[in-house]
């Protein structure tokens, strides 16, 4: 079956078996690794992408359900001169990332935790975060990423 | 992973749907798929057609009906955790809607494909039989309302017929007051037991995963009736379930737990 | 004055990573992220038993699957073979080793075993014909509990007479040992379960090999942290010569221990790719990484203290069953051996002894998890001595204040034959107990008590040293492992002055490039920027021992701080040439060699740098280029320590363990980078605790593993942890000339005996003296119960 939606801003298209999933159509049809999976259970979050503005896990999404919507991936982020959005260089600044397996997903579900929440406190970045698993970090960090991104965006979300 | 092979039909309407169902006896309705796609990867679930429902654009709502609410099947969780109307009228159904899974699942998984699905151990099929709700049923004769407490028949299994599809849940109001406790060990994962108490002119309770199903508490409900208190009502609270063992809890912990959580969801009615 | 060239310090400052960019933007490249046209997909068809006879393979109705090419059992495959799967470490001349291959061919041993190799054009399409592969087996009894298999009433392999792989013992001093237990005021006996632990790195093992064109060579990608330990062992052991074999380690994410191995998927893919012309991948699914990836610790442990009646102990002597699980990977034997040395922790005991005996079981193969030996020995002892002060009525830091081995007596030559290299072992404990406020926790727990309060308090201490810096060769041979110790580094000056790092360290996560830029850039006075680090490619990086057991800073960074002192002093011998000058009259500051006393006469050193280059005018016999390659072999291990302290608080009513907070003070010596250090404590620390808390491989009695998906092993999430609360002192370690110690096991080591330490001290007034690992709902619950009930 064919599929078509927005990448990144960009129209793609892809014909796959209905079996297909999201991670799987990024990945392997548009050549997209940087959304990850760890697992197949729906359970580490290192597949996370934005699915019209809100954060899936790429992985419990047929492609046929993205048709005709927009996925925006950790290759989206950052600006076309390569200068990083500002929750990835608090990412960077906080060292919120070791090996950068479950970073595309971990930042991915920040968007979406940082887009929800008028104010944050470490609770709530916590429990945001709840769906993805580091086994680097100890989320120490990756929180205080966070609460650094929302102080230092502000307003603009 | 990757799911067997299956063949995708996309529905424009409830009508079209119960048609591509009626086609295939082994087709199954794809929602959000949250309950679904995680079986169909570990090839737990094998359906040789999927009827995505997803794009039927009038099934996603939450609105005032006289002194109901009706719930379009398709509203997500994180729809239900936002809903200013839920939040003011059935505020359960918010709270529980908000510690379903992780905030990625609740922008994906729906109220629908939860309660189609069945599952004892999830959160809403409990919260909405505590509350009473009515799921209204769409199949090929017409439209047919089936009560909660008659709905999930047992495990994985409900009044749904092959070629029905739940389109809408109907919640009373009334129930301001509740108590939710869910009990698990990591936040993102299902409950060990979980209770639902929600309080109108009557206290209603409900069990998350004490047996097959979502189970009343009729031990607990009619020993308040009756007038006994908190405590007392608490102390009986696994009787009439069925907990299983599993790696998490053995079966009599599992009842410590009820009693124990039913004792607390109490508390919270105040 | 200052001096205007005086350069900038840079080790010792926080410094944010240069491999963060493209990890967080999706440019770096993981081993499935790979694009290899014309890649065949590997997929196993796994034995679902434990133990079992394979009595018939039909493969026929796979084989003609859509975009099936071939399908292969262990048979079809022996002839593939040099030799069986590599185990670097026999640790006895004894010791037993069955046969391993990367494919069953008659038996199978442990659930998830390799019985049939499916390969096809996609991997969607491989899983679909391993469906289709019929395999018949004939079951047999597994051998799955420690202290059932020492019996030998079953054996885990049929051919073996015996579960008993090898008995190892430590016994410098038995009649002290006697003697002490004898006198002994008090004694403290204990037996603690080390339950299996799933690595579980976020990132599952992937490959992909690729043949020459024409054939003979081969490029291995692999998610490796042992990319040179690899291309020997893949040599050996398909028959390749080392120089056919290009080992190259992408980004890797996280390995923790369990890419520390060489797996059968490694050599399938290596072996299929030379027999199909083919290049041939592989990526594990979380549910078969589970069981086919190594697991961790997995012991019951013996641990008995003596002492006098002031708390001091006098002896400790320990009895170890250890878990291979069903084969012996690569270093699987020495695990327990990285603790047998440090069982009396760190306090300065009379007399020692230790045997440990290594026994095979129907389970996955264990093998090195982050701390290898180290947190099962901080574990023991540490349990013990709060044993030890519930004996004898003291605070838990008071009778570790008794015990400590003195700061003015390092270097300290322990009882098990160590040479602790520095440490301040009272330091920790003082500055821990203050930033916990141990005294005000104390009391809180104490009105709790009082009142009632069925939210109970519990603090645990644990102390702990570990051995790392792995590891002096020769020290290594007397354990009869199969390699050295050394690290090697090459740094190199190039024309234009930029510096180009080569190291043996092969990082996944650590960010070496970052830290050993910083090393080099400290001493050569320039910025990290202009230092590039190159690492994880065998053609780029011949030698190398790898990364693991925080060794890589330790040996591999002193490595690399030697070769850049020996480039300097190379170019020390340009410049001199240069300015006319004695060698000894310069000095050298601030990127710039310069006359001592006559600053104003200098030379900058990318003028000598070019002037190497260029080679118009160097000193006569001076080779041209300004390079040095180093291979250090360390002369001792470095033993970074410290003092954890865990705050937990019980729910009486359900038994839920919930960590409210978490202090740590790590002497891990001299700090190159301290952002990096705080990271690798912090990701230690919940690992430690996942371990006190969460995570157990659990078996069914068929030896099922029943927790094969992250919905079921519980890795924490971010909801179970708190911020920590960090805190540091410094020894610096006098082995190497950074002063360093190694950081990347330490919080793991301490924080597991910390928690269940605390678990166990807000159950103590119920008269609970012991919780198992993982310290579940249920299993608190039930402690409670039973000390209510008594």
């Amino acid at each position: 079956m064919r599929v078509e939606l927005t990448v990144n801003g960009q129209n793609k298209a892809a014909d796959v078996e209905p079996r297909t999933l999201l991670v799987h159509l990024l990945r392997e049809d548009f050549g997209m690794t940087g959304t990850n999976v760890g697992c197949d259970t729906s359970s580490c979050g290192a597949c996370t992408v934005l699915l019209d503005g809100e954060s899936v896990k790429s992985c419990t999404v047929l492609a046929a359900q993205a048709d005709g919507r927009s996925v925006t991936t950790i290759e989206g982020l950052a600006s076309a001169d390569g200068t990083l959005h500002p929750l990835q260089r608090a990412f960077q600044e906080n060292h919120a990332l070791q090996c950068g397996y479950c970073t595309p997903g971990m930042v991915m579900v920040s968007m979406s935790i940082l887009a929800e929440n008028d104010t944050l406190d470490e609770a709530t970045v916590r429990e945001g975060l709840e769906g993805n698993l580091c086994r680097c970090t100890g989320y120490h960090n990756i929180v205080k990423a966070v609460l650094a991104a929302k102080e230092e965006m502000g307003a603009e979300l | 992973m990757y799911p067997s092979s299956f063949e995708y039909a996309r529905a424009a309407t409830v009508a079209e749907a119960i048609t591509m169902l009626s086609s295939d006896e082994d087709a199954k309705v794809l929602a959000g798929g949250h309950s679904l796609i995680p079986l169909m990867k570990l090839r737990l679930a094998s359906p040789s057609m999927l009827v995505d429902i997803g794009r039927i654009s009038d099934l996603s709502y939450v609105r005032k009906d006289g002194d109901q609410i009706a719930i379009g099947a398709l509203t997500r969780h994180r729809d239900l955790e936002t809903s200013e109307l839920l939040a003011r009228e059935v505020p359960v159904l918010s709270r529980v809607a908000g510690q379903i899974g992780d905030p990625s699942v609740r922008h994906a998984g729906t109220i629908g494909g939860s309660t189609a699905h069945g599952d004892g151990a999830a959160d809403l099929p409990a919260a909405l039989l505590a509350l009473g709700a009515t799921m209204v049923v769409q199949g090929p004769s017409g439209n047919r309302t089936v009560p909660a407490a008659e709905f999930f028949k047992g495990f994985l299994e409900t009044a749904l017929a092959p070629d029905e599809i739940l389109t809408e849940i109907r919640v009373p109001t009334g129930f301001s007051k509740f108590g939710f406790q869910k009990f698990n060990r990591r936040a993102q994962d299902w409950a060990i037991v979980g209770v639902v108490a929600v309080r109108s002119d009557r206290t209603n309770v409900s069990f998350i995963n004490m047996g097959p199903t979502p189970l009343r508490a009729s031990a607990v409900e009619e020993r308040l009736a009756a007038g006994a208190s908190v405590e007392e009502a608490a102390s009986v609270a696994d009787e009439g379930t069925s907990p299983s063992a599993d790696i998490n809890a053995s079966v009599d912990y599992r009842r410590h737990l009820a009693r124990v959580l039913v004792q607390r969801a109490l508390s919270e009615l105040g | 004055m200052t001096d205007p060239v005086q350069q900038e310090q840079i080790i010792g400052k926080r410094r944010i990573r240069r491999e963060d960019p493209k990890l967080l933007s999706g440019e770096n490249r993981f081993a499935d992220d790979l694009v290899v046209p014309g890649a065949l997909h590997l997929v196993l068809v796994r034995s679902p038993h434990a133990h079992a006879r394979i009595q018939r393979i039909d493969v026929s109705a796979a084989k003609s699957m859509p975009g099936v090419v071939e399908v292969f059992s262990g048979k079809d495959l022996e002839s593939e073979w040099a030799g069986p799967m590599p185990c670097a470490w026999p640790v006895t001349a004894e010791m037993k080793n069955p046969a391993h291959y990367p494919l069953a061919v008659e038996y199978v041993h442990y659930a998830g075993e390799g019985v049939v190799a499916v390969v096809a054009r996609s991997q969607v399409e491989a899983v679909d014909a391993a469906g289709a592969v019929i395999v018949d087996y004939e079951e047999l009894a597994p051998v799955l509990e420690l202290e059932e298999a020492v019996k030998d009433t079953a054996l885990a392999h049929e051919d073996l007479e015996s579960n008993t792989s090898f008995v190892w013992a430590l016994e410098p001093n038995p009649e002290a040992v006697d003697a002490a237990f004898r006198d002994a005021a008090v004694t403290v006996s204990e037996r603690f379960v080390q339950q299996r632990l799933i690595p579980a790195a976020m990132e599952p093992r992937a490959m992909v090999v690729v043949p020459s064109p024409m054939g003979g060579d081969y490029t291995v990608y692999s998610s490796t942290q042992i990319p040179h330990v690899l291309r020997v062992m893949l040599a050996l052991t398909a028959g390749i010569s080392e120089t056919k074999l290009r080992v190259i380690a992408p980004s890797v994410g996280g390995g923790f221990g369990s890419k520390l191995d060489v797996y059968a998927e490694e050599l399938l893919c290596l072996a299929l790719a030379r027999r199909m012309r083919q290049p041939v991948r592989f990526t594990e699914e979380r549910g078969e990484g589970t069981m086919a990836t190594i697991h961790g610790r997995g012991q019951v442990q013996h641990i008995e203290l003596a002492a006098n009646a002031d708390g001091k102990v006098t002896a400790v002597r320990v009895k170890l069953l250890a878990d291979m699980g069903a084969y012996l990977q690569l270093v699987t034997p020495g695990v327990p051996l990285l603790g047998a040395f440090l069982y009396h922790g760190v306090y300065d005991v009379g007399a020692y002894s230790f045997t440990c005996t290594g026994l095979f079981t129907n389970k996955t193969p264990t093998d090195a998890y982050r701390g290898a030996g180290r947190p099962e020995a901080t574990y023991a002892i540490e349990r013990a001595m709060d044993s030890l002060a519930r004996r004898l009525e003291l605070d838990p830091a008071e009778i570790r204040r008794r015990n400590f081995i003195a700061a003015d007596k390092f270097p300290y030559e322990s009882v098990a034959g160590l040479v602790f290299d520095s440490g301040s072992y009272h330091a920790n404990l003082e500055k821990a107990l203050d930033k916990a406020g141990y005294s005000d926790l104390r009391r809180e727990q104490e009105q709790r008590r009082a009142a009632g309060n069925p939210r109970r308090l519990g603090i645990g201490v644990s102390c702990y040293v570990e051995m790392c810096g792995l590891a002096p060769s020769r020290v290594l041979a007397s354990l009869n492992y199969g390699a050295g110790g050394w690290e090697a580094a090459t740094v190199r000056i190039l024309p234009t002055s930029k510096v180009q790092v080569v190291t043996g360290t092969a990082p996944h996560g650590q960010g070496h490039e970052t830290s050993w830029s910083m090393i080099v850039a400290d001493k050569l006075g320039i910025s990290p920027d202009d230092v590039e680090v190159l690492h994880s490619d065998t053609a780029i990086a011949p030698y190398g021992m790898d990364t693991y057991g925080s060794r890589s800073l330790s040996v591999g960074g002193t490595a690399i701080y030697l070769a850049t002192e020996r480039v300097i002093e190379k170019a020390m011998k340009i410049a001199a040439h240069q300015m006319e000058v004695a060698e000894e009259d310069l000095e050298y500051v601030g990127a710039t060699f310069r006359v001592k006393g006559s600053p104003e006469q200098q030379l900058p050193l990318a003028a000598i740098a070019f002037e190497a280059f260029t080679a118009h005018n160097l000193p006569d016999g001076l080779e041209p280029n300004l390079e040095a390659s180093i291979s250090w072999d360390p002369p001792n291990f470095t033993f970074p320590n410290g003092t954890h302290i865990a705050v937990v608080e019980i729910d009486e009513e359900t038994g839920r363990v919930q960590l409210v907070r978490y202090i740590a003070v790590d002497d891990c010596g001299n700090q190159i980078n301290p952002l990096i250090v705080e990271g690798q404590v912090h990701g230690g620390i919940t690992q430690g605790v996942a371990q006190a808390l969460y995570e157990e491989a659990l078996y069914d009695s068929s030896g099922q593993l029943l927790n094969a998906s992250l919905a079921d092993y519980l890795v924490p999430s971010a909801c179970e942890m708190p911020s920590f609360e960090l805190d540091s002192t410094v020894t610096p370690s006098p082995t190497n000339p950074l002063g360093v110690k190694g950081v990347g096991e330490a919080g793991t080591i301490g924080s597991a005996p910390a928690v269940i330490n605390a678990v166990v001290d807000a159950l103590s007034d119920l008269g609970v003296t012991d919780c198992p690992m993982p310290a579940t709902p249920e299993r608190v619950y039930q402690l409670i119960q039973q000390a209510s009930s008594k």
